[in-house]
C-alpha cells in the first residue's frame, strides 16, 4: 500500500516536471547547430549534454573511458585459452578488420537461432576460437574489450538489419519500447519520444540513443554497458530490470539501434 | 593496479611552453561513502599527491583531497629546456606510487 502511495506521488512529480519544463530546455538548443552529432530529427545523447561533459567527450585524451579501451586493446593481443591465441593472431588489425563490425550489432546468430549482441559475440570468439573463458558482462575486461571492438567503427553510421530471421526479434524489442510498465507505468516512449528536451528531476531527457554505448557515466565514475542503461532506465519506473545479456534486452537493443539508424557511431561517448 | 595515460607533443622548441595532459584509473574512494548492505563505512582511498619532474626538477607538483572525481584528469603547461625524460609519479593513501615515464624531445 505504501509503495503504491509513493509510486503515485512521484508519477505526479513526473508529469509536472514535464509540463513545467518541456520546452523551454529545448526551445534555444533546437536551433543550434550539432554536425555529426545529428542526422535529420535524430540527435544523440552528446547534444543535450552539457559543454563541460562534450568537452570531455570531445578530447580523447581527456575521455576517461580511453583508460578502458587500452585494457581492451591490450586484451586483443593477449594470447589466452588452451587454443594459444589472441584476437589478433586470427583478426589481426582491429582497425581493419573490426572496421564497420560495431555499427551493425545486434545481429541475427544462425547457430543461436536469436540475436547477438557485440559483448555476447566477444565472449563466443573466447570461448569458440580460443577456448578461453568468457569474460563477465560489466567487467573491465569486457567493457573494455567491446568499447576498442566498437571504437573501430567510431563516426560509421548505425547500420542494423531488421529484416529477414532478424524481423521477429525486432518487433519483440518494438513491443518492449511502447509497453508500460513498473509502479509509475511508463514506457521508454513515455520519456525518449515524446518528452526529449523535457526535464524530469533534475536531468535533460534525450531521444536516448544507443550509438555511444558503452559509455563512460560522470554519475558512474565508470563506463558501462547498454543493458546497465536499460535497467536503470527500467528501476526509474520501478520496473524489476532484466539480467545483464537478457533475451528481451538484445532484442530491445536492435529496436533501439534501428530508431538511431544512421547516427554515427560514439563509441566511447561520456554523459552525465 | 592503476593504469596511467600521459600525453606531450612529439617535438617541442626550446623555450616553448606545451602542455602536459595525463589520466589515471583509480576509484578515488572518499571515505565517506557507506556501503549499502553493511552499513559500514568505505575506508578511505585516494590518490592524495601527484609530482611530475623534468630535467632534474619538480615542474609540477599537487596535493589531492577526496573530493577529486573518480579517474582524475589533469592537464599542466611546462617550459622547455632540453631533451629528455619526463617523469610522473602519483602517490596512494596506501603508499603504492604508480610511475610513469616519457621522453621529451627539444630542438633548436
Ligand atoms: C581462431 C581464429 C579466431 C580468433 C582467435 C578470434 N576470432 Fe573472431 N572470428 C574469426 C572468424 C573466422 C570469424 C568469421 C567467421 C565466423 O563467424 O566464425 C570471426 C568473427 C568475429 C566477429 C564477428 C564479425 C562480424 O562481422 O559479425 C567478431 C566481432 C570477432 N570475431 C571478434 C573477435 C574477438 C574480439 C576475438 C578475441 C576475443 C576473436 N574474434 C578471436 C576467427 C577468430
Ligand atoms: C521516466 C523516464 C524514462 C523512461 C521511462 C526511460 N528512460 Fe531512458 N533515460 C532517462 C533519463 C533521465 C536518461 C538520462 C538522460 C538522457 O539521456 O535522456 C535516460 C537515458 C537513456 C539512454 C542513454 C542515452 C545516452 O545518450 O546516453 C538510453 C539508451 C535509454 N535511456 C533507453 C531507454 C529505454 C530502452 C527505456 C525503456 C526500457 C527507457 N530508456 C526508459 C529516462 C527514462
Amino acid at each position: 500500500m505504501r509503495k503504491s502511495i509513493q509510486g503515485i506521488g512521484a508519477l505526479a512529480a513526473l508529469a509536472v516536471a514535464f509540463s513545467a519544463f518541456a520546452g523551454t530546455a529545448f526551445a534555444g538548443k533546437d536551433k543550434m547547430n550539432f554536425g555529426k552529432y545529428q542526422v535529420g530529427e535524430l540527435r544523440t545523447g552528446y547534444t543535450f549534454s552539457t559543454p563541460e561533459t562534450r568537452a570531455i567527450q570531445d578530447d580523447d585524451f581527456e575521455n576517461p573511458a580511453f583508460l578502458w579501451v587500452d585494457v581492451g586493446e591490450a586484451l586483443w593481443n593477449k594470447k589466452e585459452g588452451k587454443a594459444g591465441k589472441s584476437c589478433a593472431s586470427c583478426h589481426k588489425n582491429a582497425s581493419a578488420s573490426m572496421r564497420g563490425v560495431g555499427a551493425r550489432y545486434p545481429v541475427f546468430n544462425k547457430k543461436l537461432g536469436k540475436l547477438q549482441n557485440l559483448e555476447q559475440r566477444i565472449n563466443q570468439e573466447r570461448v569458440e576460437k580460443m577456448q578461453a573463458k568468457p569474460l563477465k558482462y560489466e567487467s573491465k575486461e569486457l567493457l573494455g574489450l567491446t568499447m576498442f571492438v566498437r571504437n573501430q567503427s567510431k563516426d560509421m553510421p548505425i547500420n542494423v538489419s531488421i529484416d529477414g530471421p532478424a524481423a521477429p526479434f525486432f518487433e519483440k524489442g518494438k513491443k518492449f519500447y511502447f509497453q508500460r510498465r513498473g509502479q509509475l507505468d511508463m514506457a521508454c516512449a513515455n520519456c525518449h519520444v515524446d518528452n526529449p528536451g523535457g526535464m524530469i528531476r533534475a536531468n535533460l531527457l534525450s531521444q536516448g540513443q544507443s550509438n555511444g554505448f558503452p559509455l563512460y557515466r560522470l554519475k558512474w565514475q565508470k563506463p558501462g554497458s547498454l543493458h546497465r542503461r536499460f535497467r536503470g532506465c527500467n528501476k526509474q519506473v520501478r520496473a524489476k530490470p532484466y539480467s545483464y545479456g537478457a533475451d528481451e534486452y538484445v532484442n530491445l537493443e536492435l529496436y533501439v539501434a534501428w530508431r538511431g539508424q544512421g547516427l554515427p557511431v560514439e563509441t566511447p561517448a561520456v554523459r552525465m | 593496479m592503476a593504469k596511467a595515460r600521459v600525453k606531450v607533443p612529439k617535438s617541442v622548441k626550446k623555450g616553448e611552453v606545451f602542455q602536459v595532459k595525463t589520466l589515471i584509473s583509480h576509484k578515488m574512494e572518499t571515505g565517506l561513502r557507506k556501503n549499502k548492505k553493511t552499513g559500514k563505512k568505505i575506508p578511505r582511498k585516494i590518490i592524495n599527491n601527484f609530482v611530475c619532474t623534468y630535467d632534474g626538477k619538480e615542474v609540477f607538483s599537487s596535493d589531492w583531497h577526496p573530493a577529486v572525481s573518480a579517474n582524475p584528469y589533469l592537464a599542466f603547461y611546462v617550459k622547455a629546456t632540453k631533451s629528455g625524460p619526463m617523469n610522473f609519479k602519483w602517490t596512494d593513501d596506501d603508499g603504492k606510487v604508480t610511475d610513469k615515464s616519457v621522453n621529451i624531445s627539444v630542438s633548436g
